[in-house]
């Protein structure tokens, strides 16, 4: 709220008697409103880190392959030879348009090589989320209702190791595990065959789920734990207890709804870093997903799918993130209703 | 004329029921045998969780139905602990060591003690902060309604849940509240929240109420509107209640025995009067003393030094250290309980029969006023009106304050009082109006005003423990304002600060040591001497004994008064504490919604205002010695 | 205890106890290990010595590498570079982030919300995918990953600082200095920041072992520390398709990593659970370790 008061500045009374009257509303307003704000200067970084840094991009395109035509053509072709600001324009022109340009590799539209890769890496990220929050979720809660038992100690221990770990270390010691070396049950590459949907092919989306979910896993676990634990050491739960009230109740109704705000962001925080995640575990298992595409174009230096993936990744976070704070504030009726 | 200040001749208390609604006659069935003693605690211990520690031990009482028994105690006394032990419960890191509460016939300290089933319903608990003990995400209506779930209506003699959370309503004085069952609790006032507490509390007509200084936070007015809602709840319904505070007038006006306790330690019990007027333990004899009254001004007498904690406890008595009647048995062998005078006053010392004698208050001087007359105004402020953001806390305000005379700003929270005082010192900048200094005009932002002028205005915070820098040495936070506002070597301010720990009466050698090796008062003089290491002329203390111990007060209060008047400082007090105010304050101002209401040196002595004689008739008094 | 040795003091007092110990013990060998190896590593990292996959054998106790180098002197000798450049990014990072957070926080309102919105823009940036997009248009140099990977653990600390700093900015020792016209700088630097210390310390260990993390995936993406040169992350990439000849060559190093990682990770939880005093590290560590910051977004 202190941002909207700072925006409007003193005169705007009115507008401050709206915000205190509806504050869920403006919240969620001025929450977009800054989410649009934050991609469009995201935008400006992409654009900046692609296309303005020293080095001309042409050069870096080209590589050892450098002649004064290719040049030519390449600055041509990445409309180089105008000013920044206009460059700017066109590209973010087409991007509001839907026209990401064409990859340098393959000469072909870019939005229609990407964008089914755009599907299969949701899938992995909203699968890979829902089994992670709710296991994990559920081992928190439980290592918190049984708070220092060995059960707790355990836990909190494999959690603090596994939260250590690389993806890739991860990954490897799965692959290691379930494909090449102790058993041979799961494919250690996850080729979904073109044409076909990632839901066809649960046996290829096995390994690259459960790596993620691992990945994440901890993270949930130790939040749902330290949340769980701080609702169930405050005085209104003792005041419960006091009361009275069943444990059941007192776990469920007063400790857990306010457990939810800081778990609801730690579940955003962590579909975010899913979105960094998917790049070295699609790699790994040559999982057709924007994560391969960004490594391959890369490699390739192909900038505008460069500029794309990195764009959607990035977009996908402002939107979690707005999302999580929206459910956050209704989550918490001191915020949500005017005191 | 001595009598405990009872509320027989009182108007009937709030919580009288009106004539729409039935009378709330103890209808329901008390499972106990009337006349016999309801609650029995048998030397109750409770240690750390793991250790031999003892936090609380040897604590036996007995409380007959009806009765109000208040437990009195500074900061670590333990009587929190004793409280939530009378339910079987224990904080985290703390467990049971022993001991029987025996309840109705049965021991609740047994494992297997079917509590639940009794709490809520025949035993009930008030905490201290209504805040955070409600839940802030379950509407008010449901937290009230959760206590029917759980323990049903059959204490309720017929009444649905519906009528009796109708009825509680009333009587605590909520039921204008709009849609008070349907808000959350952080929509309502404190003294609001406190009231569905106790609503809370009394909903199944338990047998026994324990209250955890309830009134904690509140200022005078609602505390006398909450004192006497639960004085009238618990007549009308015949409740029994344990009433814990550290504030013993409070105590005064509502118990029927007082029970002191000190590290731990049960030592003195009693009828509320006798234990007042003529206490057997030097501890509640020192307390006592070191309490202001709101009728007198006499001079308190504070206790050096702090009660022993948990694991550190010596052999002997374990006040011995601070005592002034202690002699060589007492430091070796505990005391025994001493039966006092008539029936069941006793109390915890070798010396008791003597002590008893000695009225505490008897030979108090009172108050010397610091000499009135040529006192040019040494601050003057004039319409002085000031806000946070679009709210106005103050209007046009003016009032001066003459040299060498301490001023009181008093006021209920929100009233502005700490506004005029960060105004003043430039904490404050968004402000109208004029405050001049010795004829300068201050500056509203104080980046502006020279060293001469902060130098000679200094302020003192009320929590000891946020106003010190826990990363910095005492003599560092004592020189910090030498350094800044003057250059002198190295040398030079070190004796100057030295001096200035001095003068707040503490030795030099506290100079190397860290804020969190000190206690609540020590630190407070660290914040003392800090601020007149530069010699200032005016001393602005903010609540600065609000966060402190009783017994500490009385020090720091004392230690204010001397540098008022061998240093000539000038004294502007904020505070809530009218008794303290009485004592220490030679003239007095009164604030009320960020105005003026009056301004005076003998405003409680006579009253102009209503107001004001509101204000005097809410302190609760203690028994006048 | 004073700012200027409190550091030193809660490092020692967090290898003192069980937790401590034994982090500091699996992360302290394996940066021995890292530091040493180059110099006992029986045969040179980079030449052919050996057949392809090879398994182990006398003279070669890990086998061969994809190309028949010796892996057990590559694992020797490819984690030096790996160690220094997640500790530069590591302290240029957190320092960045501190500076920001305090700042932040102290100055409030207009700096605040600035500073804050340009780290809410750099924190869309998964840290892989925004050190991608460095290292697309200049290359994998070794100075960019550093600098790309500090850039991504500025804004992370910064936020934690940040809600730790508005704590100890309500405090009224810090009014107190005020109240002396002391400069707006020498508050920051002299009430405020002494007081962060063991929220500096966690995130250092924090954002090391994430340092070490990322330039490792770096390296196993090949946009790393450039072959030929020994790098754990690399040899992990590399060897994979070896996988069922010769596992060392993926194994060794994946272990290596795993145990400096753990062990870095529970003696940072030891630091956070043996700080004393008023910032509530345990509390602040789960919820950094999560990724939030208590009382994140303003």
């Amino acid at each position: 709220m202190s941002v909207v008061t700072a925006a409007a500045g003193r005169g705007s009374y009115r507008f401050r008697r709206l915000a205190r009257a509806h504050p869920v509303l403006c919240h969620v307003a001025v929450r977009v409103a800054l989410g649009i704000v934050t991609l469009w200067l995201v935008s400006v970084v992409i654009f900046a880190a692609t296309q303005v840094l020293p080095g001309n991009a042409a050069y870096a395109v080209l590589g050892r392959s450098v002649t004064p035509q290719r040049l030519h053509a390449v600055e041509r072709l990445l409309n180089l030879n105008r000013p920044l600001v206009s460059q700017y324009g066109s590209w973010i022109g087409g991007v509001l348009h839907g026209n990401f340009g064409t990859s340098l590799a393959n000469g072909e539209s870019v939005s229609a090589l990407i964008g089914s890769r755009i599907v299969n890496s949701a899938v992995l990220v909203v699968a890979a989320g829902v089994i992670g929050t709710l296991i994990a979720g559920v081992l928190g809660m439980l290592a918190a209702a049984r708070r220092d038992s060995s059960f707790d100690h355990g836990a909190s221990v494999i959690a603090l190791g596994i939260a250590a770990l690389p993806e890739f270390a991860v990954a490897i010691a799965l692959v290691i595990l379930f494909s090449v070396l102790v058993l041979h049950v799961l494919p250690a590459v996850s080729a979904i065959p073109a044409g076909t949907e990632p839901w066809q092919n649960i046996n290829e989306l096995i390994l690259p789920v459960a790596t993620l979910a691992i990945v994440i896993a901890p993270y949930i676990f130790r939040i749902v734990r330290g949340a769980m634990i701080e609702a169930l050491e405050s005085d209104y739960v003792e005041m419960a207890q006091l009361k009275g009230l069943s444990r059941r109740r007192v776990l469920l109704l007063h400790a857990f709804p306010n457990a939810l705000p800081p778990v609801v962001q730690v579940i955003g925080l962590n579909l975010l870093y899913l979105a960094g995640g998917i790049v070295v575990v699609e790699y790994v298992f040559d999982y057709p997903g924007m994560g391969a595409a960004l490594v391959d174009a890369v490699s390739n230096r192909d900038i505008p799918v460069i500029q794309f993936t990195v764009l959607v990744l990035t977009a996908f976070y402002v939107f979690v993130n707005i999302t999580t704070d929206i459910i956050s504030l209704l989550a918490s009726p001191r915020r949500r209703v005017a005191g | 004329m001595t009598h405990v200040h009872r509320s027989e001749e009182d108007q009937p208390p709030l919580s009288a029921p009106t004539a729409a609604s039935a009378p709330a006659a103890p209808v329901a069935e008390s499972a106990v045998v009337p006349g016999a003693q309801l609650l029995s605690v048998e030397g109750l211990r409770v240690v750390i969780a793991g250790s031999q520690a003892d936090v609380v031990d040897e604590v036996s009482f007995g409380l007959d139905q009806g009765e109000v028994l208040g437990l009195v105690g500074e900061s670590g006394s333990g009587k929190t602990t004793v409280a939530l032990a009378l339910m079987g419960h224990t904080r985290r890191g703390l467990a049971i060591g022993g001991g029987r509460v025996m309840f109705d016939g049965r021991d609740l300290l047994e494992p297997g003690a079917a509590l639940r089933a009794l709490r809520g319903a025949r035993i009930a608990y008030v905490a201290q902060d209504p805040a955070s003990a409600l839940n802030p995400t379950l509407k008010v209506g449901t937290q009230l309604r959760e206590v029917f779930r759980a323990h049903g209506t059959g204490r309720l003699g017929g009444a649905s849940a519906e009528e009796r959370i109708g009825e509680l309503l009333s009587e605590v004085r909520l039921e204008q509240v709009q849609h008070a069952l349907d808000v959350y609790p952080h929509q309502l006032s404190g003294g609001q929240q406190q009231r569905v507490m106790l609503a809370m509390a009394f909903a199944c007509r338990p047998d026994l109420i324990i209250l955890d200084e309830p009134t904690t936070g509140l200022d005078v007015t609602t505390q006398r509107h909450v004192l006497d809602t639960v004085r009238g709840l618990c007549r009308s319904y015949q409740v029994a209640a344990v009433y814990v505070s550290h504030d013993l007038a409070v105590v005064g006006e509502l118990a029927d025995r007082v029970g002191v306790m000190y590290a731990g330690r049960l030592v003195e019990l009693g009828a509320t009067g006798p234990v007042f007027r003529t206490p057997g333990h030097p501890y509640a004899r020192g307390l006592l003393r070191a309490i202001p009254s709101p009728t007198r001004a006499h001079v308190l007498v504070g206790l050096e030094g702090h009660p022993p904690p948990p694991g550190r406890r010596p052999p002997g008595c374990f006040f011995a250290a601070r005592c002034d009647f202690a002699i060589d048995a007492c430091r070796t062998t505990a005391p025994a309980p001493v039966s006092l005078a008539s029936g069941e006053h006793w109390a915890r010392c070798r010396r008791a029969g003597e002590i008893i004698k000695l009225p505490p208050l008897a030979e108090l001087p009172e108050r010397d006023r610091v000499a009135e007359g040529g006192n040019e105004p040494l601050l003057r402020v004039e319409g002085l009106s000031a806000g946070y953001g679009e709210r106005q806390v103050l209007s046009d305000i003016s009032f001066t304050v003459g040299a060498r005379r301490c001023l009181a700003i008093v006021g209920e929270s929100g009233a502005g009082k700490t506004t005029i005082a960060r105004c003043i010192v430039g904490l404050h900048s968004r402000w109208r109006g004029t405050i001049e200094f010795k004829g300068t005009q201050l500056e509203a932002d104080r980046r502006r005003r020279g060293r001469d002028v902060i130098s000679r205005i200094q302020y003192i915070f009320q929590n000891p423990y946020t106003s010190l820098n826990p990363r910095k040495t005492v003599g560092q936070i004592v020189e910090q304002p030498l350094r800044e506002l003057f250059s002198l070597p190295r040398k030079e301010r070190a004796r100057r600060a030295e001096e200035a720990l001095e003068d707040a009466a503490l030795s030099g050698e506290y100079a190397r040591r860290y804020p969190d090796q000190l206690s609540g008062g020590e630190r407070q003089r660290v914040a003392i001497a800090r601020a007149l290491v530069v010699e200032p002329e005016v001393l602005i203390c903010d609540e600065v004994t609000s966060a402190l111990d009783v017994s500490v007060q009385a020090a720091i209060v004392e230690l204010l008064h001397r540098l008022q008047r061998t240093r000539g400082v000038t004294l502007l007090l904020v505070t809530h504490n009218l008794a303290l105010v009485r004592s220490l304050a030679d003239d007095v101002l009164i604030l009320r919604d960020g105005q003026i209401v009056e301004h005076g040196p003998s405003v409680f002595d006579q009253p102009k205002s209503e107001y004001a004689a509101q204000l005097l008739t809410d302190i609760p008094r203690l028994a006048p010695a | 205890m004073s700012a200027r040795w409190e550091w030193l003091a809660l490092l020692g007092r967090a290898a003192r106890t069980q937790r401590g110990a034994v982090g500091l013990a699996l992360a302290g060998s394996v940066v021995l290990l890292a530091i040493i190896g180059p110099f006992v590593a029986p045969h040179s990292p980079t030449l052919s010595v050996t057949g392809t996959f090879v398994p182990p054998a006398p003279g070669y106790p890990l086998g061969g590498d994809t190309i028949g180098r010796d892996v057990l002197s590559r694992v020797l000798a490819g984690g030096w570079l790996l160690l220094a450049v997640a500790a530069g990014a590591t302290v240029l990072g957190v320092g960045a982030g501190v500076v920001v957070g305090i700042s932040a926080a102290y100055l409030g309102r207009v700096s605040d919300g600035l500073l804050m919105r340009i780290v809410d823009v750099l924190l869309a940036f998964p840290p892989l995918v925004f050190a991608l997009l460095l290292l697309s248009v200049l290359g994998s140099h070794v100075w960019l990953i550093l600098i790309a990977v500090a850039v991504s653990h500025a804004p992370q600390v910064a936020r934690v600082v940040r809600a730790t700093a508005l704590e100890v900015c309500e405090r009224d020792f810090v009014r107190a200095a005020e109240l002396l016209a002391m400069p707006k700088r020498r508050v920051m630097a002299g009430e405020v920041l002494p007081n962060l210390i063991s929220v500096v310390m966690v995130e250092l260990g924090l954002r090391f072992t994430y340092s070490i993390l990322i330039i490792a995936g770096l390296s196993f993406l090949s946009f790393g520390i450039q072959p030929p040169a020994a790098n754990w992350g690399l040899m992990i990439n590399e060897n994979r398709i070896g996988l069922a000849a010769n596992p060392w060559g993926v194994v060794a190093p994946i272990i290596l990593i795993a145990i400096l990682t753990i062990g870095l990770n529970t003696f940072t939880d030891a630091i956070a659970r043996t700080s004393l005093g008023v910032e509530r590290p345990t509390e602040q560590f789960e919820l950094a370790a999560a990724g939030i910051a208590a009382g994140a977004t303003p």
